[in-house]
């Protein structure tokens, strides 16, 4: 039936539209340019994130290593890339090739991507935790700049969050290479009978989210302008749970680029409405747990009236 | 017809100490049309494994030119289940990108899909998860005939026909011949002897891993092909059973579609009919769940497609057997091992399932030794109600046989079986046939009436009307 697919394809907009909705009603100030500005800043990084989760899930498998991935990113950013701007840059192309050989050692030795990346989560934050003990360095101007420019009329982080969505939906939606890495997550068997190598899908899947971890993690540095090891802990999860919440699948190859942005920015908004709440940190885990369950439940509830039928 | 597209010379493959394909040779002409047959284990898969390139072979020379004018269409459907038809078409063709790749990929796979079944009703941008399983296939075999840049030279069709209906059957064989016509060779496996007799300008008959039989189509007739390939012909008795259809009413069922109830008896053997995808399958599992549905005992199901609904990948053969049964197997709440070792070594000897043990992993077995532990799943459970969902897809003429006899004592012992098949041959079996149009019962047939003139008629009333 059409009407549910619909529904189906259009719940996380509906999310989020039901999350600000919410927190117009709770916090009237907040529908203005600052108030936007101020609830959405961190929209970008996680919406970064959530994207170079979204390639792996893609290829089927799921990267546990993202949120200390981005944490080292922004070590590094506050380090060495600003000290020595060539080294910083080579040590960044660096960590996104050692993504590309980690899906390559996984596609090689058929090993789960969540042992894998489970324990490079424990590398990257070792590394990080050794070129910054303790919480500080500072970002480059340049991207504290770039993180703080003001649009017109509408906030830098909700054209730039759009941006993102667009152009990953463009490549990985509506290219044919996207096809052909959307069929790797599908039916790996075949794509390799159509003379595809699902080595060199896996390889390039595995980069394109090292790529969006260190647009992440820069674009988070840019916003808190000093960096710590643990500063993105969270967005392993963040980052999951915004595809799934976006409508992706964990296995299967059923992504959606722009339900996963929109997913990452109901996650952020969330935070924020809770604040509004007044509820306090301690259950606010808790309760963002609870939106991201309700969600998935009434998305199961869709889909299964749709097999139904 | 000189110039020879695909030669092989003295091929062989083995896996380890396992020696698949021997020494095998053949020549395929431009523009023909070669059948080939053999049992499940021939040789036939890796055969065809070997001519697209999946495979190398281990001895001998294989002279097939530009592989890119190779296809083929394999037996376990080979489509990315979350892409649209038009995308499927894509990666099968390396050049289709660019702008304007997705209109293409549509426009090709349309047209394709119009010139080979015609009426097929597939939207191309539709994701291939939202069709059902005959309508993939005819998808998959119509990818397989598009032609971007490279000319097609040779199409290999394993099992095309396992899930599609009487009339697109016969499409795609008035296709093949088409095809063929102008210079496409095709090699055509079927376990569809009428097919392979209908369609083929050659047969070529394997048996353990060599060519036993290579001649003109003309040669060979229904029994000599089963004689070639080795097993012998079964004419299974059609004794009269009359009492089949007097014992007590154990299921009353209404289907979805209409009012007429149908009803089965103790014992019996009652064949569900008609054109794929006209309710026979829903109604097996509407019964299964009880819905408008009279029961009397219990029921097991056999799953036609065996990947997605019936064998547990990571399982051993013995635990695919036993898990229906493991509520009979407890003792003292556990699970009893040593019972269920017994009964799973029971069946593997009752049912002829080909493994030195039962304790190896699923998947070690042939396609038809896998759907021989299913019907040992349902028939080792206390059961006496057996839904078969076509579990015959794709399974050797031999094992059939055997399945069929199987079927034949457990109905005499008082087991009653619903088979739904998409083959008129297995019909013959049954005491009774319904058949299905439109979701409702048509026509019920009884053993006298049974003939392939009835079913057809009753399939297509409408339309012939």
């Amino acid at each position: 039936m059409i009407t549910r697919s619909l529904i189906r394809k259009a719940l996380p907009f509906l999310s989020l539209a039901i999350v600000l909705l919410a927190t117009f009603i709770v916090q009237p100030r907040t529908m203005s340019y600052f108030g936007l500005n101020l609830m959405m800043q961190y929209a970008v990084p996680i919406a970064l994130a959530t994207i170079a989760q979204m390639f792996v899930i893609t290829v089927n498998d799921l990267d546990l290593s993202i949120g200390p991935f981005v944490g080292l990113v922004g070590c590094i950013s506050a380090t060495l890339l600003l000290d020595n701007p060539a080294l910083g840059i080579l040590a960044l192309l660096a960590l996104m090739a050692c993504y590309g050989a980690v899906g390559a050692l996984i596609h090689l030795r058929n090993l789960p991507s969540i042992v894998v990346t489970l324990g490079l989560s424990f590398v990257w934050l070792g590394i990080a935790v050794l070129i910054l003990p303790s919480p500080g360095g500072k970002a480059p101007e340049w991207l504290k700049a770039m993180m703080a420019f003001k649009m017109p009329i509408v906030p830098l982080p909700i054209i730039a969050a759009l941006v993102i969505g667009i152009v990953v939906h463009l490549a990985l939606m509506q290219s044919s290479y996207g096809v052909v890495a959307r069929g790797a997550g599908g039916n790996a068997k075949a794509m390799a009978r159509a003379g595809w190598s699902m080595l060199n899908i896996k390889v390039i899947m595995y980069a394109l989210a090292g790529f969006f971890g260190v647009l992440s993690g820069l674009s988070l540095l840019g916003l808190t302008t000093s960096a710590d090891a643990h500063v993105a802990d969270r967005y392993t999860l963040f980052s999951i749970a915004g595809v799934i919440l976006g409508g992706g699948e964990f296995i299967g190859g059923r992504v959606s680029p722009l339900g996963a942005v929109v997913g990452a920015l109901t996650l952020a908004l969330a935070g924020s409405f809770l604040i509004f709440l007044k509820i306090s940190p301690d259950w606010q885990i808790g309760a963002q747990g609870a939106i991201l369950i309700i969600v998935l439940a009434l998305r199961a509830a869709v889909s299964f009236g749709e097999a139904r039928s | 017809m000189s110039e020879t597209t695909i030669r092989l010379d003295g091929v062989g493959k083995s896996f380890g100490a396992v020696r698949a394909l021997n020494s095998v040779t053949l020549d395929i002409a431009p523009g023909e049309c070669l059948g080939l047959v053999g049992h499940n284990g021939a040789g036939k898969s890796t055969l065809m494994h070997i001519l697209a390139g999946t495979l190398t072979p281990s001895s001998g020379t294989l002279d097939v030119g530009d592989r890119q004018g190779i296809r083929c269409v394999f037996q376990e459907l080979s489509l990315c289940s979350n892409l649209t038809v038009a995308e499927n078409t894509r990666i099968a063709h390396r050049n289709l990108k660019g702008w304007g790749w997705r209109k293409r990929a549509s426009d090709m796979i349309r047209a394709k899909l119009d010139e080979i079944f015609p009426g097929h009703g597939i939207d191309s941008d539709a994701e291939v998860a939202s069709l059902p399983i005959g309508q993939r296939q005819m998808a998959e075999i119509a990818r397989a005939f598009t032609v971007t840049d490279q000319p097609l030279r040779l199409v290999i069709l394993d099992e095309p026909t396992s899930s599609l209906d009487a009339v697109t059957a016969r499409q795609l064989l008035d296709y093949v011949k088409a095809e063929t016509a102008r210079g496409t060779s095709i090699i055509l496996i079927s376990h569809l002897l009428g097919e392979i007799l209908a369609a083929s300008n050659r047969v070529v008959v394997m048996k353990d891993g060599q060519i036993v039989a290579n001649r003109p189509v003309a040669q060979f007739s229904r029994d000599s092909l089963v004689a070639a390939m080795g097993s012998e012909v079964h004419k299974h008795a059609s004794a009269a059973r009359t009492t089949a259809t007097s014992g007590d009413v154990v299921l009353q069922a209404k289907p979805f579609g209409g009012a007429q109830e149908m009803l089965a008896h103790r014992g019996e053997i009652l064949g569900l009919a008609g054109l794929a995808g006209h309710g026979q399958t829903r109604m097996l599992l509407q019964i299964f769940s009880g819905t408008d549905a009279d029961v009397k005992g219990k029921l097991a199901f056999i799953a036609g497609d065996r990947q997605s609904d019936g064998v547990f990948n990571l399982w051993s053969i013995g635990e695919n057997i036993t898990v229906r049964s493991l509520a009979a197997l407890r003792k003292s709440g556990l699970i009893d091992l040593a019972a269920e070792q017994r009964l799973a070594a029971d069946w593997k000897g009752r049912m002829a399932i080909r493994t030195p043990d039962v304790n190896n992993n699923i998947l070690t077995l042939s396609g038809g030794n896998q759907q021989k532990a299913l019907f040992a799943r349902a028939l080792a459970s206390d059961a006496s109600i057996i839904l078969m969902d076509d579990p015959m897809r794709g399974v050797d003429f031999g094992t059939k046989q055997e399945v069929y006899a199987m079927i034949r004592a457990e109905a005499e012992k008082g087991r009653t079986f619903i088979w739904y098949t998409t083959e008129f041959d297995e019909l013959t079996h049954c005491d009774r046939a319904i058949v299905f149009r439109n979701r409702a019962i048509s026509a019920v047939l009884g053993r006298d009436e049974l003939s392939e003139e009835n079913v057809l008629r009753a399939s297509f009333a409408e339309n012939a009307a």
